[in-house]
């Protein structure tokens, strides 16, 4: 959590003017190599050589290989369920983590408190313990199940409703979404508290006083301040929508080319002793992440240069 | 607004992807080393399925440790068939979930067992520790690879031949715990399915001894070579009969009870029978099937698990349920 405040006021933060700050601190030379030598070290042999590892072994045995791992219906199945499942799960969260910002960063209401820390809890508690949740909530075990087969429940023509179309939520594709928010659901209200806790409340009082109305505030004035952070949040959303793993492994099912996921599918061909298809489809999650990176790169490099 | 027809068109879509899979399709939730077995004997159902009916039948398939894949049915995955490792996973349909009645295994030839198999060590090639029976498992400096019977079938069959080994050459079961605490003391990772346990030995190169699946043993052999790993076949070893049932409940809700009933049928046919033998079970129903298949399996001395501990539903209550000799010997 810290991590991700320090990160949005690097964003915040406006570059101090050239010349005027204390000289960069000297350490000798002994020092500056060590440092950098192990961090060189640690990078290389804990994150550039898995990722060549995973290039290598999905080549192995050539482009045709690597490229039919793609035509497989069932991975296509899987790509189509990470892309429908991130598609959801963003937007969700886009707009519960705006809102959820804006009450706490600009509000004093009572339960403030308890409101962040129920907006971390996904960060703290393991994604198993997250998929199991909703196994308990929504299996045919769980409260669902047991007001899908009650004798009088409230509000019967939703039971009728629930039955006829036999809506599944747990093992089909609703499950898997619930499941996918629930774990990225603070990943933009993290980035967007302390920002706009910083930035305060003044300009929105200038906009007030000038006549405009809470949504022109909100639309022309909060909106503007916040969009690098924003990006940043969503990117880092998404990024963890399409590669998220346990919660997702509890509630699926792992039904081929239904409820299967592109990180569920790796472990699937895996086990099949499909090694290519396994290191191709893998590849193709980290050049998802790569893009990831990139992009929020590149939001960085714009929220400095902006300033904002 | 934006916001409210967004989401209720988001909604519109979770619904119609929800609804557009509910085709003409079977699930089969089965146990871990299936996967193969159930590809060609999906393909050759759906074949025989056409030519009978001219109906499409598309059978989706779902692999995983076979108690883990019950208690998922109990939840609520909505299985048509189960084809899981032994009939104490199968029962918990009946006594936890109430999906199956209670004489589901009498509604199949065979105890709805149409393949068996047995259990077999997989050692690394030229057998470096001299691993020839169960004595040798427990000698320290082996390490043993088996995945964990709390969420295994396999490993429950695994548990059981150990202990009845023992149980007969050291005189009872004070012994047999002894022995099988000291086998487990030689297991450095417990996986949760016997698909992984098998990917620990042979891909990640832990452990000296795999206690395996025959068919997973032989299935190990033709896909990484026979010069690099060898199967030893124990003095004694137990029958195992992975079980197979209708799902009850969910084919009457979705109208597929005819067609499971063909599915499952189809398994004890002289074609499900060749495919079985093929991917290394042993046939149970087929005289052809067997014959055909006798000479790829190795002789050994099998007893079943209901004349040596009364069956599953006894032998789970004293070895694998909560504070069962496992959780015994495995906490100290």
């Amino acid at each position: 959590m810290a991590a991700l405040a320090t990160t949005s006021s690097t964003i915040a933060a406006k570059p101090a003017p050239r010349g005027s700050g204390p000289r960069v601190i000297r350490n000798p030379l002994w020092v500056r190599v060590l440092f950098m030598g192990v961090a060189f070290v640690f990078v290389a042999g804990f994150l550039v050589l898995p990722l060549a590892a995973v290039f290598t072994e999905a080549l192995r045995k050539g482009f045709g290989a690597y490229f039919g791992a793609f035509t497989d219906p069932d991975m296509l199945s899987a790509l189509r369920l990470t892309l429908l499942t991130a598609a959801i799960a963003v937007p969700a969260n886009l707009i519960f983590g705006v809102a959820a910002a804006w009450c706490i960063a600009k509000f004093d209401f009572r339960g403030k408190s308890i409101l962040i820390t129920l907006i971390d809890l996904p960060f703290a508690v393991s994604p198993v313990i997250s998929g199991l949740i909703y196994v308990l909530v929504f299996g045919a075990q769980g409260w669902y199940g047991q007001y899908l087969n009650a004798e009088a429940p409230a509000l019967p023509w939703l039971q009728q409703w629930l039955i006829a179309r036999d809506f599944q939520i747990i093992f089909a594709v609703p499950g898997i979404v619930l499941a996918t928010v629930f774990v990225t659901f603070p990943f933009v209200a993290r980035e967007l508290i302390p920002l706009m806790q910083q930035q305060g409340n003044d300009e929105e009082y200038a906009a007030l006083t000038l006549g405009a109305n809470g949504w022109q505030t909100f639309w022309y004035v909060t909106l503007p301040n916040i969009k690098w952070g924003l990006f940043y949040g969503v990117i880092l959303c998404n990024a963890r929508a399409m590669g998220e793993f346990g919660a997702v492994s509890v509630v699926s099912g792992h039904i081929r080319g239904e409820t299967n996921t592109m990180p569920l599918h790796v472990e699937i061909l895996y086990n099949e002793y499909n090694f290519v298809a396994a290191f191709a489809v893998s590849s193709l999650l980290a050049l998802l992440a790569l893009l990831t990176l990139l992009l929020k790169s590149l939001v960085e490099w714009r929220a400095q240069k902006s300033g904002a | 607004m934006k916001i409210k027809n967004l989401l209720s068109v988001l909604f519109a879509v979770v619904i119609a992807s929800a609804a557009a899979a509910k085709t003409v399709e079977l699930l089969n939730v089965s146990y871990d080393p299936t996967r193969e077995l159930y590809t060609e004997f999906n393909q050759a159902f759906a074949a025989h399925w056409k030519a009978k009916t001219g109906d499409d039948v598309n059978i989706k398939q779902s692999h995983g440790g076979s108690g883990k894949q019950a208690r998922a049915v109990i939840d609520g995955l909505q299985a048509d068939v189960v084809t899981l490792a032994l009939a104490g996973d199968v029962d918990a349909l009946h006594t936890v979930g109430r999906l199956i009645p209670a004489d589901w295994q009498r509604r199949l030839p065979h105890d709805s067992a149409p393949y068996t198999s047995t259990i077999v060590f997989l050692v690394r090639a030229g057998n470096p520790k001299g691993i020839k029976d169960w004595d040798d498992l427990t000698k320290p400096g082996v390490a043993v690879i088996t995945p964990n019977p709390k969420t295994s079938g396999g490993a429950q069959w695994n548990y059981l031949a150990a202990w009845e080994y023992a149980r007969r050459k050291l005189g009872g079961d004070e012994q047999a715990k002894t022995f099988v605490r000291a086998l487990y003391k030689n297991v450095p990772v417990l996986d949760s399915g016997a698909r992984g346990s098998t990917t620990t030995f042979v891909q990640r190169g832990i452990g000296d001894v795999f206690i395996s699946w025959e068919n997973e043993a032989f299935l190990a052999l033709k896909e990484f070579g026979a010069d690099k790993f060898q199967i030893v076949v124990p003095s004694l070893s137990i029958l195992a009969q992975p079980t197979v049932t209708v799902v009850d409940k969910v084919v009457k809700k979705k109208g597929t009870a005819e067609i499971a009933e063909a599915y499952l049928g189809y398994l004890y046919t002289e074609e499900g029978q060749d495919i079985a033998g093929r991917n290394f079970y042993r046939p149970a129903a087929s005289e052809a099937a067997k014959a055909k298949y006798a000479g790829s399996f190795p002789q050994v001395e099998l007893f079943t698990i209901d004349a040596a501990f009364g069956g599953w539903t006894k032998a789970k209550q004293a070895h694998f349920a909560d504070g069962g000799t496992f959780d015994q010997i495995y906490q100290n």
